[in-house]
């Protein structure tokens, strides 16, 4: 157990080193970092002491050692844009992203199992039909389509819902929560549903093709042959079986909702680091955009050592002291 | 048992149907049948006969759409098949229960064992946790299992097969049940551990008075277990009466062709008799001379120039396969496990070579180090006086490969479902360019698909048009098609049914002689051995225990392992 994790764990720092090399491959070449941190004003002089300064005129490999040393001290440089250290303009803006994410999966898991379960069990049934109709439609659908039906439904027509930005917050230590306000809910409640409509037609699709899978095998069989009720074999055996491919996805899923649910977080003017990520962009922000692209890579490799983990606690075939014991 | 006593299950004019957009399917029909309390039965017949339907109508399992068209089925006098499913769940479990063919599959492998015992348990029973427990544990020593106090606590997957079984076993008895019905219980055991098995479900059925319906292709179990026995056919029962009388008087005409297609242990027979009854080979179209035929032309006594070699085709000396079980870093922390140890064996040319032994003792590596799949980790191999594991040219493997050919187990899984049975035979004649033309290649597969009794218009279909015997045939056909010194047959004939067995143990037979084909013979059925190998080699855990003519081999065992395997093969 302990060997995996450190297997794991240098696995990671690879693919963590792999990505600060594209980061600070995009901070060396794309565009030149002077020019973009001074006015036309400048002097050359002034410019090429700024240069050798910034440690711009070291050897490529030096220059990368250094990038990679900061990182490691949470230091990411200034953002061109707006003159205040990345990483402090990231961790505002984190909370509200992880909230509105972790949200919207719980929304997908909660509607997506039951959904899928019950599909499973009764394929032929009109109402599975309709659900699986229903949920190719919630697959085709853009994102900023849902999300801007839903404010115009919801929001403007019936004025039920805030249709932008996060409502009240409250500061918890470096945290800022919506949670605890009522127009913190009303805020994210949209836009969690739209973020998690395609995860939860996910989900429910999975777990229905991997439920069909299960209930034909032998020992679903052997349960029925024993009398065991319905709800156990359901709920207990089966389910159970179908949840290591599910984690899986509703890991990656998750994953990829943190890192991309950037065009919920600008339809509904979300305050998430996504948005903060567009602005990068539109004004060649470098140094947020390869911060991004770390804290991208950190949530991945978190989440899928997570979810590597969960495995052991599932499936008991997998716990390496049983392996070691052999068939 | 007193004659006035109710039976204890009572199956009469029963009749089970598969409605279907193409007509309806009769899977059982008019079926009677009588269990009684303390009593084994058998239901015996081949695949499709109809046997496993039968479980599930009691069970009222049955797959949809099937369901019970006429007939009452009884137990002890109440209705079964006119129950609503919450009552016929109280009847699952608590008064009949079911023991499902494979032990691998049959358990769930998320759950320990204990966990679902303890459930089955209170499901039935109003007990504490404690309490079930503890019963729990007292069954896991009943059906004998070692520690059953650390073993509870287990999955499924650190139980071995046989071990597994007897947990499904102890499932099974959790609940008192009246009737137990074994659908193949012991099929996919190795010979010792179905012994033990069917000790066990023999005991336990007169212990405590419980009626055991047991569902089986396999005339051995049914002679050594049964106290009474009904043959199926295609649905019906052809033949019912007491063990003793059916095995050794039987009536009707497929239970004699069944019988006679079992394959017998203690007399060697040219062939198996002819078996009417069961699905027929096309008969070949045109006879061959094989001596001119094409297919004809490599065997030994045609050879031209070439001076017969002297010593054995196949010689393998030292032969050892070690695989590493878990990777390390450090050389002491890797766990290896050796297939084969020091294993060393001549064939013959022209001879067929028995290879037996239990499941892990390494048979199968053998046969795909022999065929080139695996390379051995060390050992020398020669090949008609050649040393194979030497050969450095491309040419040279190649050519003895295509002079040594391989039948596999699975006939499911070992046939390209994409590509079509001609293009399947065809493949090695193209890729070893035995053929000048596309026409003659064509042609030599009409004529090994007529060879192996398929005929040459199967060379049109695709694999799943077939039956399982019949795919067998191709994979005959298929390793024909290079024109082989030496076939090795992987358990040719294990997933098969006996007659269909009978049929291609029967077909082997003839192309062995009229090809004068070295075999290396692979199999955990004793008595296929016997009928089938000229000498026998007898594995276990990777080493060679006993190596010897077959008539020696099978009346004089010299090794304990051997005597052991003997003394446990079933026998009709």
């Amino acid at each position: 157990m302990a060997s995996f994790i450190l297997r794991r764990l240098i696995q990671s720092g690879i693919v963590l080193l792999a990505v600060a090399m594209i980061a600070f491959l995009m901070f060396r070449f794309i565009g030149d970092p002077v020019s973009q941190m001074v006015g036309q004003e400048t002097t050359l002089a002034e410019r090429a002491e700024l240069r050798e300064k910034l440690g711009l005129n070291d050897p490529v490999p030096v220059q990368f050692l250094r990038f990679v040393g900061r990182a490691a001290t949470g230091n990411f440089g200034i953002s061109y844009q707006m003159g205040q250290p990345v990483d402090r303009l990231l961790a505002e803006r984190l909370p509200a992203t992880l909230e509105l994410s972790v949200f919207a999966m719980i929304i997908a898991c909660l509607i997506g199992v039951p959904l899928g379960v019950y599909t499973g069990l009764h394929p032929k049934r009109w109402l599975s039909r309709l659900f699986l109709v229903v949920s190719l439609i919630g697959i085709s659908l853009p994102t900023f389509f849902t999300g801007i039906m839903l404010i115009l439904v919801f929001g403007v027509e019936l004025g039920l819902l805030s249709t932008f930005g996060r409502g009240e917050t409250t500061q918890i230590g470096w945290w800022t929560t919506g949670l605890l306000s009522v127009s913190g809910w009303k805020s994210i409640i949209m836009p969690a549903f739209t973020l998690g409509l395609f995860q939860m037609t996910f989900i429910m699709r999975l777990i229905r093709s991997e439920m069909m899978e299960v209930m034909r095998t032998d020992f679903i069989k052997f349960a029925r042959a024993r009398g065991i009720s319905e709800g156990k074999i359901n709920f207990g055996h089966a389910l159970r079986n179908t949840l290591v491919p599910v984690m899986t996805i509703v890991g990656m899923q998750l994953g990829s909702i943190i890192a991309f649910g950037i065009i919920t977080e600008s339809v509904f003017q979300w305050p998430g680091v996504g948005l903060l990520f567009l602005q990068a962009i539109s004004t060649a922000d470098i140094p947020i955009m390869s911060t991004y692209l770390l804290l991208v890579a950190v949530l991945f490799v978190a989440i899928n050592l997570t979810v590597d983990l969960l495995y052991y606690v599932i499936d008991p075939r997998l716990r390496a002291d049983n392996v070691a014991r052999g068939a | 048992m007193e004659a006035s006593v109710r039976p204890l299950l009572k199956i009469s004019g029963l009749r089970v149907e598969y409605p279907g957009r193409r007509g309806t399917f009769v899977a059982v029909e008019n079926m009677d049948l009588e269990v009684g309390r303390g009593e084994i039965v058998g239901v015996v017949g081949e695949s499709g006969a109809g046997k496993s339907t039968i479980g599930s109508a009691i069970m009222q399992l049955l797959e949809p759409p099937g369901r019970i068209a006429a007939g009452t089925i009884e137990l002890e006098g109440q209705r079964l098949d006119q129950l609503d499913a919450t009552e016929m769940r109280a009847i699952r479990g608590k008064r009949i229960s079911m023991i499902f063919q494979d032990p691998l599959t049959s358990l769930n492998p998320l759950y320990t064992v204990g966990k679902q015992l303890i459930q089955t348990i209170r499901t039935h029973s109003s007990r504490s946790e404690a309490a079930a427990r503890q019963e729990a544990t007292a069954l896991l020593n009943a059906v004998g299992i070692p520690d059953p106090e650390i073993r509870i606590d287990q999955y499924p997957h650190q139980f071995s097969g046989g071990m597994r079984q007897r947990v499904v076993i102890a499932l099974v008895l959790c609940t008192n049940p009246d009737l137990i019905i074994a659908d193949e219980p012991t099929t996919a055991l190795d010979v010792s551990v179905q012994a033990q098995i069917l000790d066990l479900i023999k005991k336990l059925a007169a212990e405590r008075n419980i009626g055991v319906m047991l569902i089986t292709h396999d005339m051995g179990v049914i002679a050594q277990t049964t106290n009474r026995v009904a043959v199926m056919y295609r649905g019906r029962v052809v033949e019912t009466g007491k063990t003793h009388q059916i095995i050794h008087a039987p009536v009707h005409e497929y239970t004699k062709s069944l019988i006679g297609a079992v394959p017998r242990a203690d007399v060697k027979l040219d062939r198996f008799p002819r078996i009417s009854y069961i699905e027929a080979a096309t008969p070949a179209a045109k006879v061959f001379d094989i001596e001119t035929h094409w297919l004809g032309r490599t065997r030994p006594d045609a050879k031209v120039a070439q001076p017969a070699s002297v010593g054995p085709l196949v010689s393998v000396d030292g032969l050892t396969m070690r695989f590493v079980v878990r990777h390390a870093i450090l050389p002491q922390n890797r766990v290896l496990f050796d297939a084969v140890k020091d294993l060393s064996l001549d064939i013959q040319e022209g001879e067929v070579m028995g290879l037996v032994g239990e499941s892990g003792s390494g048979k199968s590596t053998v046969a795909r180090i022999l065929s080139g799949l695996y390379r051995p980790s060390s050992g020398s191999m020669r090949f008609d006086g050649q040393d194979v594991l030497k050969m450095s040219r491309s040419a040279d493997v190649n050519a003895i490969r295509r002079q040594v050919q391989m039948i596999f187990q699975d006939p499911y899984s070992s046939l390209n479902p994409r590509m079509r049975v001609d293009s399947i035979v065809a493949e090695p004649i193209q890729h070893h360019r035995l053929a000048s033309s596309r026409d003659e290649t064509y042609a030599i597969v009409d004529d090994l698909l007529e060879v192996v009794g398929l005929g040459k218009a199967a060379g049109r279909k695709f694999p799943h048009e077939f039956s399982g015997g019949q795919r067998q045939r191709i994979s005959i056909a298929r390793a024909l098609a290079t024109r082989p010194r030496f076939l090795i047959c992987d358990e040719p004939t294990s997933a098969l049914d006996v007659s269909i067995q009978a049929q291609i143990l029967n077909l082997l037979k003839d192309l062995r002689s009229a090809l004068k084909l070295t075999v290396l013979f692979i199999s955990h059925d004793l008595p296929v051995v016997r009928q089938m190998c000229d000498r026998v080699a007898v594995m276990k855990k990777g080493e060679l225990c006993e190596l010897a003519a077959t008539d020696d081999l099978f009346n004089r065992p010299r090794h304990p392992y051997t005597t052991e395997l003997l003394r446990l093969m079933p026998r009709i």
